[in-house]
C-alpha cells in the first residue's frame, strides 16, 4: 500500500514535466543520480512552482490595485474592512494546499531513514579540516583531504584548477547499484557532509552516529563541500566520491589490502 | 484628580522642557527621548555591521583570497549576523515602542521610566563588549603597521557565527567567547526590563475607552512581541551560561567527552533563535499595517483576523525550533512533527498578506516613501515567505540547509522584511516627531536604490545556494563567481544608498534642533487613523497626554 502510494505521487509529479527541467544547471538544486535526489528534487520543484502560482495571484491583485486605485486617477477609498468569509477561505485553501505538500514530503522522509539492508557500510569521520572514509567490512581507512594547492587560494593571479576546491587526494569510492550505508560522526566539532548530487547531506556530529543511504545509478566522480561551520577552513573540505562499476571496485579494494599488507609487512620487516 | 489639578500638572510639565546637554540623555526618562537613543543606537550599529557586511562581500567578489584570512573572513560574518540582529533590528523596534506606544494608547510615558532608560544604557555597553575582542584585534593589527606589537597573542573576535554553535564556541572557541557571553547577558537583561516595560504599559496604561480590539496594530504586534521576549531571553541566557560553565567550570553540557551532548546546545538556542525571528518582524507587521491603512485612506481589512493571526505566529513560534536541526539525526516522528508546525505558519502570515492586500484594494492610494517601503515589503517578504514554505518541507531541506539558499531566505524576511519595516516607520513618524517633512525625492531614491539593490545582492544568492554552494566559506568553487559578483555589486550600492538615509535623517534633526516649523497638519498623512495623528499636534510636544483622553467608537484603528 505504502509503495503504491509512493509510486503513484512520484508517476504524478513526474508527469508534471518539471523532471530534468533545469538539471546541471548553476541556477537550480541538481536533479542527480540517485532516487533520493530526484525525490527530493521532485518536491523541491512542484513546492516552487506552487509558491510561484501562488505569488502570481497575490501579486497581480496587488498590482492592479496599485494600478488602478490611485487618488491621482480619481479613486476614492471604499468603506469595507471586515469579511469573516473571505477570511475563512484564504485559511482553509493554503491549508488544503499544504496539506497536499505534506503528503509526498512524509513519504520521501520516511525513505531518507530507510537505512535496511545496505550491501556496503562505511564510516565516515568528519575532523579540522578533512574527512576519513572507514570501509568497516573491508577493513580500509583512510583520510581526504583538499588536493588544491595553497597558491591558488593565496594568489588572485594564479590559474584555478577546474574543479578548484572541489578535488581532494583520496576520493571515497563506491559501487554502482548498491546500497551504501553511510554512519557519520566527527572528531572534534560539528560538521556535515554534504553532496548535492546524491540528494544527501547529514551532520557530523561528536558524541553520535547519524546514519544515511547511498544508492548510485550512474558511474562518475560526484563533489560536494562540508555543509556546517567548522572553523576557518570549513570552506577547504570537500567531498569527492568515485561511482564505479562493481568489478572496479573489486579490483580497487584488493589493491587498498594489497597496499595495506605490503605497509604493514613493511613495518614488520623494519 | 480634579481638573485644576490637571492643569497644574500640565503647567508645571510646560515649565520645565528636557535638560540641556549629556545629561538630558543620559538622565532621561522620557519615553520620546529614550525612543530616539534607542533609534540613534540602531542607526550607528547598522553602519558597523553593515561595513561587516561589505568585508564579507568583497571578499567573495571572486574565487582565492581577495583581501582577508579565513579566520578573520568568520569573525566578520559572526559580529555582522550578531550586531544585526541584536543592535540594529531589535533596538529600532524598542526605539518605535517608545516613541509610539505611549502615545497610541493615550499614556503620558511609559510604565516604569526608570526601568526605561536602564534598559537603554545597558545595550551601548553590551555592544561595546561584544565589539572590544574586534576592536582589539584591529589596534593590534594598526599598531604592527607602525611597529608596535600591542596585544600581541591577544586571540581572534568570536568567529563561529552568529548562532555560535558548541563545541565550536566552547571547546575550539577563542578567549573572547566571554565577551560575547557576557555582552549577551547585558542584551538579554535588557530586552526583558524592556519587554516587562511594555507589557505593564499596555495593561495598565490605556486611555478609558481603548479598548483590546480598539488598540492600533502596531500595539498589538509589540505586545504579541514582549510576551516573546519575556519567555525566550532567560533561555538564551540559560544557554551561554551552560556555555561559561563548559568553558571554565569544568562542566560538560555540550561537550560529548564529558558525557555532554552538543545537540543540547542547538534545541536550546533554537528554542530562543526561532521565536527571536517573531521577535524581529511582529512589531515590523505592526508598522506596515498602520502605513498600509493610513497611504489606503481606508480601514485596516480584517483588524481581528489580524490580531489572531498575530497571536497564533507567536504561539506556533514557539514550537517549530526543531526545523533548523533537520539534518542533526532527529527521530522521523520528531521531523514530521516539526515540518508540519513549520508549515502551518504559513497559513496565519498569509492571512496577514492577503489582508493588507485587500486593505490597499479599492482604496485611495497616495505613493510617498512610507508606502512605498511598505509596498516593496509586502512583494519582498511574501518571496522569503515563499522560500520558506521550501524550507519547511524537511526533505528538501536536506539540501537546502547550510547552503546559501538559506542565507537569501534569511535576508529577505529580514532586510526586505524587517528593515524595509523600519524604514517606512521611520519615514512615517519623522515628520510628526520633527515637524519637518523630509525630502520626498531623495527618499524614493533611497526607496528604489535600496529595493533594486536589495534584490541584485540577494537573488542570485538562491542560485548558488541550490547549486550547492555552502554559506560562511571565505573562498569558493569556479561555477559560483558570476552570481557571487552580482552580489557584490548589489552589496556595495546598497550599502552607499544608505547614506542617502543618513543624510535625510539628519536633516530632519537640524531643521527639529533649529526650531523650524513648517505647519505640517497633525494628521500628517490624511490617513492617520491612531492618536498620535488624531489627537496630538505635530511635531508632538515632550510631554503628551497630561490629561487622559476619553476613547471613544470614533478612535478606531
Amino acid at each position: 500500500m505504502f509503495q503504491w502510494t509512493q509510486k503513484w505521487v512520484f508517476a504524478l509529479l513526474s508527469c508534471l514535466g518539471m523532471q530534468n527541467a533545469l538539471a546541471e544547471s548553476t541556477v537550480n538544486m541538481p536533479y542527480g543520480v540517485t532516487r533520493m535526489s530526484h525525490d527530493i528534487y521532485n518536491l523541491h520543484m512542484i513546492t516552487f512552482y506552487i509558491c510561484c502560482g501562488i505569488g502570481v495571484v497575490v501579486f497581480s491583485v496587488l498590482f492592479y490595485s496599485i494600478y488602478k486605485y490611485r487618488r491621482s486617477r480619481g479613486a476614492k477609498a471604499a468603506n469595507f474592512h471586515e469579511h469573516p468569509g473571505v477570511e475563512i477561505i484564504w485559511t482553509l485553501i493554503p491549508f488544503l494546499i499544504l496539506v497536499g505538500l505534506a503528503i509526498p514530503a512524509t513519504i520521501v522522509l520516511k525513505d531518507i531513514h530507510n537505512t535496511n539492508e545496505s550491501d556496503l557500510i562505511i564510516k565516515i569521520t568528519g575532523y579540522q579540516w578533512k574527512w576519513k572514509y572507514e570501509y568497516l567490512d573491508q577493513g580500509i581507512s583512510f583520510f581526504s583531504n583538499l588536493a588544491t594547492p595553497q597558491i591558488q587560494i593565496d594568489d588572485p593571479q594564479k590559474t584555478k584548477n577546474e574543479w578548484f576546491l572541489l578535488e581532494v587526494d583520496n576520493p571515497m569510492v563506491i559501487p554502482v547499484h548498491k546500497k551504501v550505508k553511510i554512519l557519520l560522526t566527527s572528531n572534534d566539532v560539528i560538521h556535515d557532509w554534504w553532496l548535492p548530487a546524491f540528494g544527501v547531506k547529514q551532520d557530523a556530529i561528536p558524541g553520535y552516529i547519524n546514519e544515511n543511504w547511498i544508492q548510485v545509478d550512474t558511474p562518475g566522480i560526484y563533489r560536494g563541500q562540508c555543509g556546517e561551520l567548522c572553523g576557518a577552513y570549513h570552506g577547504f573540505m570537500p567531498i569527492v566520491v568515485q561511482v564505479v562499476p562493481e568489478e572496479e571496485f573489486e579490483q580497487w579494494v584488493a589493491a587498498h589490502m594489497l597496499n595495506k599488507t605490503a605497509v604493514s609487512n613493511g613495518r614488520k620487516a623494519t | 484628580m480634579n481638573l485644576t489639578d490637571d492643569m497644574a500638572t500640565a503647567h508645571d510639565h510646560a515649565d520645565h522642557g528636557p535638560a540641556k546637554g549629556l545629561k538630558r540623555w543620559l538622565f532621561t526618562t522620557n519615553h520620546k527621548d529614550i525612543g530616539t537613543l534607542y533609534l540613534l543606537l540602531s542607526l550607528t550599529m547598522f553602519f558597523v555591521a553593515g561595513i561587516m557586511a561589505l568585508v564579507v562581500r568583497i571578499e567573495l567578489f571572486e574565487p582565492g583570497k581577495v583581501w582577508v584570512t579565513p579566520e578573520f573572513f568568520n569573525q566578520m560574518t559572526t559580529l555582522h549576523g550578531l550586531i544585526m540582529v541584536f543592535g540594529v533590528i531589535m533596538p529600532a523596534m524598542a526605539g518605535f515602542a517608545n516613541w509610539m506606544i505611549p502615545m497610541m494608547v493615550g499614556a503620558p510615558d511609559m510604565a516604569l521610566p526608570r526601568l526605561n532608560n536602564w534598559s537603554f544604557w545597558l545595550l551601548p555597553f553590551a555592544f561595546l563588549l561584544l565589539s572590544l575582542p574586534l576592536l582589539r584585534e584591529l589596534v593590534g593589527m594598526a599598531s604592527h603597521l607602525i611597529g608596535l606589537n600591542l596585544f600581541a597573542g591577544a586571540g581572534a573576535a568570536p568567529d563561529y557565527g552568529w548562532t555560535f554553535y558548541a563545541p565550536l564556541s566552547t571547546t575550539y572557541g577563542p578567549d573572547s567567547t566571554d565577551y560575547m557571553i557576557f555582552a549577551i547577558h547585558m542584551m538579554g537583561i535588557s530586552s526583558i526590563l524592556a519587554a516587562i516595560n511594555i507589557v505593564v504599559t499596555i495593561f495598565n496604561m490605556r486611555a478609558p475607552g481603548m479598548t483590546w480590539m480598539r488598540l492600533p496594530m502596531f500595539v498589538w504586534g509589540w505586545l504579541v512581541t514582549a510576551f516573546l521576549l519575556l519567555a525566550v531571553m532567560p533561555v538564551l541566557a540559560g544557554c551561554v551560561t551552560m556555555m561559561l560553565m563548559d568553558r571554565h567550570f569544568h562542566t560538560a553540557f555540550f561537550e560529548a567527552a564529558g558525557g555532554g551532548d552538543p545537540i543540547l546546545f542547538q534545541h536550546i538556542f533554537w528554542f530562543f533563535g526561532h521565536p527571536e525571528v517573531y521577535i524581529l518582524i511582529l512589531p515590523g507587521f505592526g508598522i506596515i499595517s498602520e502605513v498600509v491603512q493610513t497611504f489606503s485612506r481606508k480601514r485596516l481589512f480584517g483588524y481581528s483576523f489580524m490580531v489572531a493571526a498575530t497571536i497564533t505566529i507567536a504561539f506556533l513560534g514557539y514550537i517549530v525550533w526543531m526545523h533548523h536541526m533537520f539534518t542533526t539525526g532527529a527521530p522521523y516522528a520528531a521531523q514530521l512533527f516539526f515540518m508540519y508546525a513549520t508549515m502551518l505558519i504559513a497559513v496565519p502570515t498569509g492571512v496577514k498578506v492577503f489582508n493588507w492586500v485587500t486593505t490597499i484594494f479599492k482604496g485611495e492610494l497616495t505613493f510617498e516613501t512610507p508606502m512605498l517601503f511598505a509596498l516593496g515589503f509586502l512583494v519582498m517578504f511574501t518571496i522569503g515567505g515563499f522560500s520558506g514554505v521550501m524550507l519547511a518541507i524537511a526533505p528538501a531541506d536536506y539540501q537546502y540547509r547550510g547552503s546559501y539558499f538559506v542565507v537569501a531566505h534569511f535576508h529577505y524576511v529580514l532586510v526586505s522584511g524587517s528593515l524595509f519595516a523600519i524604514f517606512a516607520g521611520v519615514y512615517f513618524w519623522l515628520p510628526k516627531w520633527t515637524g519637518h517633512m523630509y525630502n520626498e525625492t531623495l527618499g524614493k531614491w533611497h526607496f528604489w536604490l535600496s529595493a533594486i539593490s536589495m534584490n541584485l545582492t540577494f537573488f542570485p544568492m538562491h542560485f548558488v545556494g541550490l547549486a550547492g554552494m555552502p554559506r560562511r566559506i571565505p573562498d569558493y568553487a569556479l561555477q559560483f563567481t558570476n552570481f557571487n559578483q552580482i552580489a557584490t555589486v548589489g552589496a556595495v550600492i546598497f550599502g552607499l544608498s544608505q547614506l542617502l538615509f543618513l543624510a535625510i535623517v539628519i536633516r530632519s534633526c537640524q531643521k527639529h534642533k533649529a526650531g523650524v516649523n513648517e505647519h505640517l497638519p497633525d494628521n500628517v498623512w490624511d490617513g492617520g487613523r491612531s492618536l498620535e495623528w488624531t489627537r496630538l499636534p505635530t511635531p508632538v510636544p515632550y510631554h503628551t497626554f497630561e490629561t487622559v483622553p476619553e476613547i471613544g467608537p470614533n478612535d478606531t484603528h
